[in-house]
């Protein structure tokens, strides 16, 4: 429940003040940053999925923000899973942080959840995703491509195929339909 | 002619550079199948519904495969950089594409090199590119739905992801943020906010808005933001200036849905074939 923490724990991890200390991943893709949480997080390390500052935006980015004096061990850590950051930076000015509201509508026989710009819904009782809306990135109708006529929690998660923020969204409104559709 | 650019999830399809043929039932790009399903072929689906009805050329289409890596939009980026400035379109739509600033900008300059230059319309990714970029005004329409009316209003944000908690995704906020979008020059002149109430606005504020007939079950299904994108894009290339385009396109999408009966599972192959008719009543009801 990695990207839950994300949204739920709102005001968890570092403190948005006095980011000295704090140093910033940055990758090529998003999927590169949603490995890079994974594997941080499983080794225990205090860390953040944010936005980055106006001077690398280029896109759809992520970056992960990691204490900067755990530098080498977090290089080794990633470097242990395959991953390589294309730059690590020092933070010198404040982080956008992810819109952290979910809105849910239920339409009787089906149920719609929404993260950020993404929209996910399922068929209350086969838990069938029937469809997938919203977003702007291209990995998009590719994932609602792979995700419509499964069902949920069956077949890849959105983090598992997407590489976009939008991507990334779809995946909270996935995780957060498996939470609400759970017994 | 009206030309539309963006991408299909196949990472394998190269750059397609044609003129979208239909042919019983089916879209054809340069020889391919493209299922309108959602998309971008949403969206051509849509045009060539309505260019069809409105007895227009079918559209151009600049398609490639991207399955969200960027490798495709950039290579289309490249190819319509170099051919842009010797072709002649009267209306150019960019759609899912990934946002790249740099790639957005070099594209656009091609855009308005063309002589002469065409109408410009953003959706999806490459709207975000564009208010990224800080071009927003060189567009003569946007349709961003609430989310993303939130992401032009909020002159930091980068992505609709990262839109700020003080801009709530509120729909009885949308006059304000679009005022907001203006103000800091992140709007086409134009905007086509779609919603549970669709909203034309320019600058000056809010100049119509299309709420009925409501049909729930459309806010789950994909593909209807596209194909309102499509239609208002053959409208546009019909002679409409942008509002009134924008504003046929949410009234007809509306009738569209209505006649197609959706339940939340609908896919979005069901409205475009209610579309020529929906186009007819709409012109006909609206003032």
């Amino acid at each position: 429940m990695a990207f839950f923490d994300l949204f739920r724990k709102k005001g968890s991890g570092p403190r948005p003040d006095g980011r000295a200390d704090r140093g910033l991943l940055v990758f090529e893709h998003t999927s590169e940053v949603i490995r890079a949480e994974k594997v941080l997080k499983d080794s225990g390390r205090e860390i953040r999925v944010m936005g980055p500052p106006p001077e690398i935006q280029k896109g759809c980015d992520l970056v992960v923000e990691f204490p900067l004096m755990e530098k080498l061990d977090v290089q080794r850590v990633l470097a242990g899973a395959g991953l390589s950051p294309l730059e690590i930076v020092p933070v010198t000015g404040p982080l956008l942080a992810p819109v952290d509201l979910f809105q849910v509508k239920d339409f009787g026989d089906h149920l719609m959840v929404r993260a950020a710009n993404m929209k996910l819904t399922v068929d209350k009782q086969t838990l069938v995703i029937v469809n997938v809306s919203g977003g702007g990135c291209p990995d998009v109708p590719y994932i609602a491509a792979r995700l419509i006529g499964q069902r949920l929690g069956e077949g890849p998660a959105p983090r598992e195929i997407g590489h976009t923020l939008c991507g990334y969204a779809l995946d909270l409104a996935y995780e957060e339909m498996v939470r609400r559709c759970s017994p | 002619m009206l030309a539309v650019a963006g991408t299909v999830p196949d990472p394998t399809v190269p750059v397609l550079d044609a003129v979208v043929e239909f042919a019983g039932g089916v879209l054809r790009v340069a020889g391919r199948e493209l299922p309108p399903d959602r998309g971008t072929p949403a969206l051509l689906g849509a045009a060539v519904a309505a260019c069809r009805f409105l007895e227009l050329s079918l559209p151009h289409a600049f398609l490639v495969g991207d399955e969200g890596l960027g490798r495709g939009s950039r290579a289309l980026y490249e190819r319509m950089v170099e051919v842009l400035p010797g072709r002649d379109f009267s209306t150019l739509a960019f759609h899912y594409l990934q946002p790249d600033v740099d790639w957005h900008n070099r594209v656009l300059f091609a855009a308005q090199s063309m002589a002469p230059a065409p109408a410009l319309i953003a959706d999806a990714g490459f709207m975000y590119a564009a208010k990224m970029s800080g071009q927003a005004g060189e567009y003569g329409l946007f349709t961003p739905d609430a989310g993303e009316l939130a992401f032009l209003a909020d002159e930091d944000a980068p992505h609709p992801f990262y839109t700020r908690g003080f801009i709530l995704q509120d729909e009885h906020r949308i006059p304000e943020l679009i005022a907001r979008a203006y103000a800091h020059g992140n709007a086409a002149a134009c905007l086509l906010v779609k919603g549970s109430t669709d909203r034309m606005a320019d600058c000056t504020g809010v100049l119509a808005e299309v709420s009925g007939p409501s049909v729930e079950a459309m806010e789950a299904m994909g593909g209807t933001g596209d194909t309102v994108t499509g239609m208002a894009c053959a409208l546009m290339e019909y002679g409409l200036p942008a509002p009134r385009a924008a504003q046929v396109a949410a009234q007809a999408n509306r009738y569209a849905g209505e006649a197609a009966r959706p339940t939340p599972a609908s896919q979005i192959g069901e409205l475009i074939a209610h579309i020529p008719a929906a186009l007819k009543r709409a012109l006909e009801e609206l003032p």
